[in-house]
């Protein structure tokens, strides 16, 4: 069981590198320390990937929302909303698990050891609601409302939060152009200190930054439920014994809720059921037993 | 049931829909407009 789930991580981790690759495949950029200028960029990308970064090749969801948002012309963006629809009615927080640059980061962090290897903060449950307010406030409503003499809103999650900008677009670009580094002040601090504290955290917590920050995350979850690619539990298999919960990064306890907005889909818990009880929907059944399968989703 | 499992065939039907209205809107233009230019705010320096 724990060669099949080495295996199934391999795997995922092989799918996030070449994902990363793919979308960040302009190596001009990295050799020039400039961006990718052309029509590619249109079309969003599904994870957390700054267009400032010297080899995306596509647009970052949250960046072009705020775009758009803080644009004088839109109080609404269909083109970005429909990214996300698209993105989140298929794969939910598959995206998160399987395709995010800044996930596969944090994934490698906690492979490291670490003294003391934590499986949630103290005040977990409240911790996690804090992506939608950052969601509702730094994405939706500063970028709207609070505008300049021209009319113009500023990107405030990009500004002052994003950790995936400053990791792949800012530090990047400052190390190889050095007619960035005049400009370096106070808010380069800020949000070196952001990412380097999420950093850290990742060594001991697992995906710290999806878990409490992320507004990407906070979208696709609410698709979790209704996604195509969705988990089930088989009620006729499955014995309560917990070990999905226990193999689980996140804490879920997935033989009650599969479909969590909490989880990003890395799988750990199918590997981990002695019944093989938890399948997905695009799956096809393995066995016809002959017996009725009832599933929770 | 029946509703949850068929939801992201209307919404994706939606999302395009969305995508297409936001291209007539010239959104995509303002999008691809901010993604060519290095975004000075986004890598802290703005």
């Amino acid at each position: 069981m724990a060669k099949k789930l080495k295996k199934a991580h391999s795997l995922r981790h092989i799918v996030q590198i070449g994902t990363a690759a793919l979308t960040n495949g302009y190596l001009e950029g990295f050799k020039t320390g400039s961006i990718y200028t052309g029509p590619l960029k249109v079309a969003c990308v599904p994870g957390l990937n700054c267009y400032s970064c010297p080899g995306a090749l596509g647009s970052c969801p949250i960046g072009s929302l705020q775009a758009v948002l803080s644009n004088r012309g839109y109080n609404f963006s269909f083109y970005v909303v429909g990214f996300l629809f698209v993105f989140g009615a298929l794969l939910g927080r598959f995206i998160c698990g399987w395709l995010c640059p800044f996930g596969l980061v944090q994934d490698l962090l906690n492979k490291l050891p670490f003294y003391k290897k934590l499986k949630k903060l103290p005040g977990d449950k409240a911790l996690r609601y804090l992506k939608y307010f950052i969601l509702a406030a730094f994405v939706i409503l500063l970028p709207s409302v609070v505008l300049d003499i021209a009319g113009q809103g500023s990107p405030w999650f990009c500004k002052f939060i994003c950790p995936s900008g400053t990791l792949f677009a800012g530090i990047p670009l400052v190390a190889i152009n050095s007619s960035f580094r005049p400009a370096l002040g106070g808010l380069f601090v800020l949000k070196v200190s952001v990412l380097t504290l999420l950093l850290l955290l990742s060594l001991a917590l697992y995906r710290p930054f999806c878990r409490y920050l992320c507004p990407l995350g906070a979208i696709y979850g609410l698709f979790n439920p209704i996604a195509l690619y969705r988990f089930k539990v088989d009620k006729t298999a499955c014995i309560n014994c917990g070990a999905c919960q226990k193999a689980c990064p996140i804490d879920i306890p997935v033989f009650k809720q599969p479909n969590s907005q909490e989880c990003i889909r890395c799988g750990a818990c199918r590997y981990a059921c002695p019944v093989g009880a938890i399948h997905t929907t695009i799956e096809r059944r393995a066995k016809k037993s002959g017996i009725e399968q009832v599933y929770v989703e | 049931m029946r509703v949850r499992k068929h939801a992201w065939v209307v919404l994706t039907i939606t999302a395009l829909a969305f995508i297409a209205i936001g291209i007539f809107r010239n959104e995509a233009a303002v999008v691809l407009r901010k993604a060519t230019m290095i975004c000075m705010e986004c890598i802290g320096l703005g």
